[in-house]
């Protein structure tokens, strides 16, 4: 392994890893959104838009996040006239699965929240939108982490699948590098060593949570 | 006894083709306690569900000062303030504590300002010895420190009537007395009360009538002195037979 090329790739791969968190950042935001509507639509049985909900959870769950993204980015143009760059594309791409992991983590976190708990809140006068907004949701989130950090990771390690639209990421750096020079071991080396350090610190400080939470965890 | 708080007129309920209440009315006067025992199933708990409209009700109607009693109306959410509920397990808020479980409500629902909760809700603590315990979180409580808050939480709405549904059915036997204790006190000031229990002791001791239900239905009603020394009906009787226990010391002489 040469050193002296690592070095010289480090920017290269500094930048990789900026577009790797950038969409990582906006796709998850999105995700956590989409997911909290989707959880409450299907909590609520909203009607039509719960079907809606459920269809769009299994088909987004079901295929692979390649396919969707060729789909967003080769399709969606074709099928509607649309075109968009590739960044937006796989933020979408990726804030749509991820919505459909986090509808689910959601959906489960707020039905283990025992109902009476939202019957003692209305029995203390309180509306059911009072009662969601105070005394379920927050129990539900908390009950949420651990599926919640596990979709952070996986979301995040999905981003690699973005080289596949030529957005410049990590591993697009790294396929990149290897195409054009035959430092196939160097590249692949810092690659790991980035995915890495993006993914190290969140899988660290979400076990860091659980744990708090588990120590404080509710029982009544 | 003229005011009468609550009117309960001829309730019918059921889960499917399960008859739990047939036909059921009863009166609640102003400053009264009652008390409604009876063996499990017959429905004590949920007629309770049914006053506050946690469970509709498929006959009859329920009403408070007068005001019909309704799951699906607008201002149920109005109707329930006035009706405290203590529940069985507690069901304490457990992300909130202690003082923040009590002062939710008066400060959302009735927009009542937090200071004035507050001072409010800390009087009301220390009467039942839990104010060192405000920023405490439930799971650091012990059962019975747990139900007297909730009691607590239930009073600060300043209901018309409170619903006790078996509180001391899920206490370990030395934290019941605690938590007995402070309804005797509330029964004292003048507070109107509904009370399903199994401690017969206490019944009697709180009561101002007792009801015995069964099959859905009032069986017996009286004064406590007398329906717990003279009960009329036999399925009091056997009810009531069921709590006491004759010595089995002397069999063995009989060998």
């Amino acid at each position: 392994m040469n050193w002296d090329v690592i070095v010289s790739y480090l920017p290269l791969y500094k930048d990789g890893l900026l577009i790797t968190l950038y969409t990582g950042w906006f796709g998850i935001l999105i995700s956590i959104v989409l997911g909290l509507v989707t959880a409450l639509i299907v909590h609520f049985k909203v009607p039509v838009l719960k079907t809606i909900a459920k269809i769009y959870i299994e088909i987004l769950r079901n295929t692979p996040l390649l396919i969707q993204l060729f789909f967003i980015y080769y399709g969606i143009p074709k099928l509607f006239g649309i075109v968009t760059d590739e960044l937006t594309c796989g933020i979408v791409g990726l804030g749509l699965l991820g919505g459909a992991y986090m509808a689910e983590t959601f959906r489960s976190g707020i039905e283990a929240v025992d109902t009476i708990q939202m019957e003692s809140a209305l029995s203390l006068g309180m509306t059911r939108r009072q009662a969601m907004f105070h005394i379920i949701l927050p129990q539900a989130v908390t009950y949420s982490v651990p599926a919640f950090v596990a979709n952070l990771i996986f979301l995040l390690k999905e981003t690699s699948v973005f080289s596949c639209i030529s957005i410049l990421e990590l591993m697009f750096t790294a396929k990149d590098r290897i195409a054009v020079s035959s430092t196939t071991v160097e590249s692949l080396f810092l690659v790991v060593v980035f995915y890495l350090i993006v993914l190290l610190p969140v899988s660290i400080i979400g076990s860091v949570v659980e744990r708090r939470l588990r120590y404080a965890s509710f029982g009544n | 006894m003229t005011d009468t708080v609550l009117t309960i007129n001829n309730i019918k309920k059921s889960y499917g083709d399960n008859l739990i209440l047939n036909g059921l009315s009863l009166d609640v006067h102003k400053g009264e306690v009652i008390v409604i025992i009876g063996p499990s199933g017959c429905g004590k708990s949920t007629l309770l569900r049914c006053i506050n409209a946690l469970e509709p009700i498929q006959g009859g109607e329920i009403r408070l000062d007068g005001e019909l009693i309704d799951g699906n109306s607008r201002n149920i959410a109005q109707i329930r303030q006035k009706i405290g509920m203590v529940f069985q397990n507690y069901e304490l808020f457990p992300h909130k504590t202690v003082l923040q479980n009590i002062i939710l409500a008066p400060m959302k629902v009735q927009k009542r300002s937090k200071d004035e909760v507050t001072e409010e809700a800390e009087q009301l603590l220390e009467r039942v010895g839990l104010l060192d315990k405000k920023d405490s979180y439930p799971r650091q409580l012990s059962g019975g420190q747990k139900q007297r808050v909730a009691i607590v939480r239930a009073l600060c709405m300043h209901p018309e009537i409170v619903l006790f549904d078996e509180v001391t059915a899920a206490l370990d036997p030395e934290m019941v007395r605690e938590v007995l204790d402070t309804m005797l006190e509330l029964a004292k000031n003048g507070s109107t009360m509904l009370i399903v229990t199994h401690e017969m002791n206490f019944a009697r001791a709180i009561a101002d009538r007792v009801f015995f239900l069964d099959g859905g239905g009032i069986v017996e009603e009286g004064d406590p002195e007398n329906f717990f020394t003279h009960p009329k009906t036999e399925r009091a009787q056997n009810f009531l037979q069921t709590f006491e226990y004759e010595s089995v010391k002397h069999h063995d002489n009989e060998y």
